[in-house]
């Protein structure tokens, strides 16, 4: 064990201290931000539980009359909204925000504050979307909010509560995404190749890098609903222009994905629970590399197929039947590879196991379904029936909730230093597998005999009634066998003993943490040669423990961790990473304010709250981002010495706004997207009249001056980032000042092309697109001049200088898709029309 | 316990088949052959296919597979030759600059296979469904 009087780990200890008292909530140490993810998931994964089973309270019975359709149909959305965006996804970002860093030797992630303001507004916008529900008011549409019913005939305040709220909480998503990338990238330990990361951290890198490209299509989708409902823009109107079809692209385009970002995750830790209690290392870790990467990049061309019942084309029905199949391949390969682990190993029993065991053969039998539903001809007949409820619940409960529960009795020693009761356990398990079968199997049977979904009641005679029953009893049981769990994960274990160490004797590196675990992550940062270096590297624990490897002290009492290549994980930077503190919570709230407010149109209150939340995140930024090192560089242990300031591709916050601006531009991509599929469901597109007015589109030449400018903006962008190298501030100033000048000629052109010609957004979806993008770019151009402000404050204020550069690369780099956005915009918008 | 590690130079260029985006190389190939097969599609039944039929597109299929399906073994040869050379055995586990780019070749050469097999499947959609209804 590690003298703790040792002054270096006194210090470190010091550096990562736990907030005692009330200051605990300033905490955004990846063990605290992880422990309340998963605690708040768990605890929306238990509300939306209880919904399901009130619903199948109202559906035990025939003509039931003890929820009204109105108060049912709220229910329903709001069980689907609630596990997908409440539980589903965070619960995944949360496992990894605790987990991955302590596998990788990490200290923390590379953006802990980034971590503690996505938990806060997933926090703050979860109670508002679920709080709905008790005042009446909540959403009616399901959890895919399908126009015209969400736009024409749905007037309350519901759709805008799911728009804005859950908008809220896909931009935490977005941000645990770009946060978990660079970590799996840049912050693994020194000698951590490729080939060597966990199977955990491949998964979690392939399912951020989807949720990058996922969610972007359904923020476009929430604006411009959005839009809709508040501006009256039309462009699920058909009357005028619209389409809903659009928003079914849009959602499903998000909606598919989803199911395996919720599934890639869950089997990662059934990739590591495995070889644990195989005790044997994983069969075909490249197999399931293959799989993981094969599974997300197919599952983007599968979003048609909940929309083969709409009269598109039968060859996208075609095409898109066909990658349904095809997801099959990798999908199964994976478990092949499990299978072969446990008839390789020697297994030991354990709850764990049970319940991956349990999981794998219901997401085999949802899996068969699928492959069923992707058949066209059976799908027109399944399609919205309780057939695919059945289906859809084998998946995600196989997929995703038997993992999780497995990955909670694994992972529980590693978070609290007891044991769960494997008696408990056991009992636990036999409810919920029971239980599940005896709800959702029947399902099956009775969507075939015809009993649609999303219905609040069935009459009579209709031959429903046996199988509801069947199946409202079984949910009771499976809510028996979450009882249970619960009680076992809450009950007081005082006067249990803390575990041993390594408790399972697994193989990976976060099981080396002492227990009762100390803040600081690991003792000192090693060098890693093996795929198990638990079980494959000699003597590791002892010389992790004596402090043996890389920053073993804290000398300046800052917390730090390592930067690493992407490929080989050689040590590239020594980074400081932020402490505690509550600037994250306010920004939080006040984002929150900005949507919550909009929700009701409480416009002043919601300007107040965008100007707080831009207040707080710049003070965020200014004291907490890029400060210049007091030393250049320092020794990091076994004689190495790594810089502690790296600014480019070499630095963290590089690679973060470059994913960010990844995810950016996929949704306007989607944006544009819409433009062009107005433009195939139209014979004439752009309209030349409608309603007895002239259709009009943006003045001439104003877009394409707007490209014009927005090109020599971005020039003086890269002469400014040139100037400041040069050590020349007055030129960078001039630039920079010269830049913002441009910046707003840019958008006012983009602007006075739509304004000047009297283009009113509200008359057809066409104007309402092209107003859409202008809208977009002109935000986008506005944020890239504040961004060139906050360098030249940064600059007079000397906290950047030629070799402390962070800010302006990085502001260079979002400027260059900031061009292709203008340019995008302009020629789509003035150029398109004229070659249609 | 090992002494140190070798610092990462950044002035070393990187061959290609040691980059990590050299195994996305192919299921984008995939996803590209996709997008342009369905939008094809897509555009062409609303626009054109009543007027024109389908032949127009069954040629530009021909032509987006002919690439795609080029490119992706293009990809599956190199990664196989790199996966060839010199004598490892998988699983390609040792801390070894070698083993790395076996794996990486390995699961590239992998994933050859599976983005051939997909893109297949939306030529044969094309073949079996023709055309547009």
């Amino acid at each position: 064990m590690t003298n703790v009087r040792d002054p270096k780990a006194e210090r470190l200890l010091k550096a990562w201290e736990t907030p005692k008292g009330w200051r605990y909530w300033s905490a955004v140490n990846n063990s605290e931000v992880g422990l309340w993810y998963t605690l708040t998931a768990f605890a929306f994964f238990l509300f939306g539980g209880v919904l399901a089973l009130i619903m199948r309270v109202q559906l035990a019975f025939p003509e039931n009359d003890w929820l009204t359709a109105q108060q049912y149909n709220q229910i329903f959305t709001m069980h689907g909204s609630v596990m997908m965006f409440l539980f589903a996804v965070p619960i995944l970002e949360a496992i990894s925000i605790m987990l991955l860093p302590e596998m990788m030797g990490a200290r923390d992630l590379p953006f802990p504050r980034l971590s503690a303001y996505g938990y806060w507004c997933f926090l703050i916008g979860g109670v508002f979307v679920c709080g709905s529900l008790f005042f009446g008011v909540g959403p009616r549409g399901g959890w895919f909010m399908y126009p015209p019913m969400t736009t024409e005939y749905q007037t309350g305040v519901g759709p805008d509560i799911w728009l804005l709220g859950l908008s809220f909480i896909e931009i935490a998503s977005i941000a645990a995404a770009v946060e978990l990338i660079v970590g799996v990238l840049k912050c693994r330990p020194p000698g951590m190749r490729l080939n060597l990361i966990p199977l955990y951290a491949w998964y979690i890198l392939v399912v951020a890098v989807m949720i990058l490209f996922a969610f972007p299509p359904l923020i476009a989708g929430d604006l411009l609903m959005e839009l809709e409902r508040a501006l009256d823009w039309p462009f699920f109107d058909v009357e005028r222009g619209g389409d809903p079809m659009l928003w079914q692209h849009l959602f499903w385009i998000f909606g598919h994905p989803e199911v395996y970002i919720v599934f890639l995750p869950s089997i990662a830790l059934v990739a590591m629970i495995v070889p644990t209690f195989a005790k044997t290392p994983m069969a075909g870790y490249g197999w399931i590399v293959l799989a993981a990467v094969g599974t997300g990049f197919l599952s983007f061309g599968l979003w048609v197929h909940h929309m083969f019942t709409t009269g598109l084309p039968g060859i996208s029905i075609g095409i898109f039947s066909a990658a349904s199949e095809a997801v099959a391949i990798p999908t199964g390969v994976q478990i092949f590879c499990f299978i072969a682990t446990l008839l390789i190993g020697r297994v030991t029993k354990s709850v764990c196991l049970l319940f991956v065991l349990a999981g794998l053969a219901t997401f085999i039998i949802g899996g068969l379904t699928g492959v069923m539903v992707a058949i066209a001809p059976f799908d027109y007949q399944a399609h919205d029936t309780y057939f695919i409820v059945g289906h859809l619940h084998y998946v995600l409960v196989g997929g995703t909730i038997f993992p999780i529960v497995a990955g909670f009795y694994y992972y529980y020693p590693f978070v609290t230093g007891k044991q769960l009761s494997e008696r408990l356990g056991t009992l636990a398990f036999w409810l919920l597998l029971i239980g599940f079968n005896v709800a959702f199997f029947p399902m099956h049977y009775t969507g075939l005999i015809g009993m649609p979904r999303r219905v609040y009641t069935y009459p009579a005679e209709m031959g429903f009634e046996i199988p509801n029953m069947i199946s409202t009893l079984g949910a009771f049981i499976m809510g028996c066998g979450f009882i249970v769990l619960l009680w076992d994960v809450f009950r007081s274990k005082k006067k249990q003993p803390y575990v041993k160490r390594n408790l399972w004797n697994a193989g990976t590196l976060e099981w080396s943490g002492q227990v009762p675990d100390k803040p600081w992550g690991i003792r000192s940062i090693p060098i890693i040669s093996t795929r198990y270096p638990l079980w494959q590297q000699e003597n590791l624990l002892a010389d992790i423990d004596a402090g043996k490897f890389y920053l073993p002290d804290a000398e300046e009492g800052l917390r730090e961790t390592l930067v690493t290549s992407t490929v080989d994980a050689e040590p590239m930077q020594c980074l400081r990473v932020p402490g505690p503190t509550f600037l994250t919570f306010f920004a939080a709230l006040f984002t929150g304010g900005v949507f919550i407010f909009s929700t009701y149109h409480w416009w002043m209150l919601a300007g107040i709250c965008a100007v707080c939340s831009f207040v707080t995140i710049l003070v965020w930024l200014w004291t907490g981002t890029a400060n210049i090192p007091e030393i250049e560089s320092k020794d990091v242990g076994l004689g190495l010495r790594l810089p502690t300031y790296v600014s480019g591709p070499g630095a963290v916050g590089w690679w973060a706004m470059f994913i960010t601006m990844l995810g950016d531009m996929t949704a306007f991509i989607s944006l544009v997207f819409g433009y062009f599929f107005f433009w195939t469901v139209h014979q004439e597109f752009p309209p030349i009249e409608f309603d007895g007015r002239p259709v009009v589109g943006p003045a001439d030449p104003w877009p394409l001056v707007a490209v014009g400018v927005g090109v020599l903006a971005w020039g003086m962008v890269l002469l400014s980032r040139r100037w400041n190298r040069k050590t020349n501030p007055i030129l960078f100033i001039a630039g920079s000042v010269v830049t913002i000048v441009l910046a707003m000629v840019t958008a006012g052109a983009l602007f006075w092309s739509a304004y000047s010609v009297g283009m009113d957004p509200t008359h057809h979806a066409y104007s309402a697109t092209v107003c859409a993008l202008i809208l977009w770019t002109v935000l986008h151009i506005a944020v890239g001049a504040v961004m060139l402000c906050y360098c030249l404050a940064r600059r007079l204020a000397k906290r950047m200088d030629h070799l402390h550069d962070a800010d302006i690369v990085n502001v260079t780099l979002y400027w260059h898709f900031l061009v292709l956005t203008i340019s995008i915009t302009g020629l789509v918008i003035a150029v398109f029309p004229r070659v249609a | 316990m090992r002494k140190g590690i070798r610092k990462h130079d950044e002035t070393k260029p990187t061959p290609i088949r040691e980059r990590v985006w050299w195994i996305a190389i192919a299921p984008s190939l995939w996803a590209i052959h996709f997008l342009a097969c369905y939008l094809s599609a897509a555009i062409w039944c609303e626009k054109f296919s009543s007027e024109r039929g389908n032949t127009t597109l069954h040629g530009l299929v021909a032509l987006y597979s002919l690439i795609a399906i080029v490119g992706i073994l293009c990809v599956a040869w190199v990664s196989y030759q790199t996966l060839r050379r010199g004598n490892h055995a998988v699983p390609y586990n040792f801390d070894d600059p070698a083993e790395r780019t076996h794996f990486l070749s390995f699961t590239a050469f992998l994933l050859s296979v599976l983005s051939a097999i997909a893109t297949i499947f939306t030529i044969l959609a094309f073949v079996l469904v023709g055309g547009c209804d």
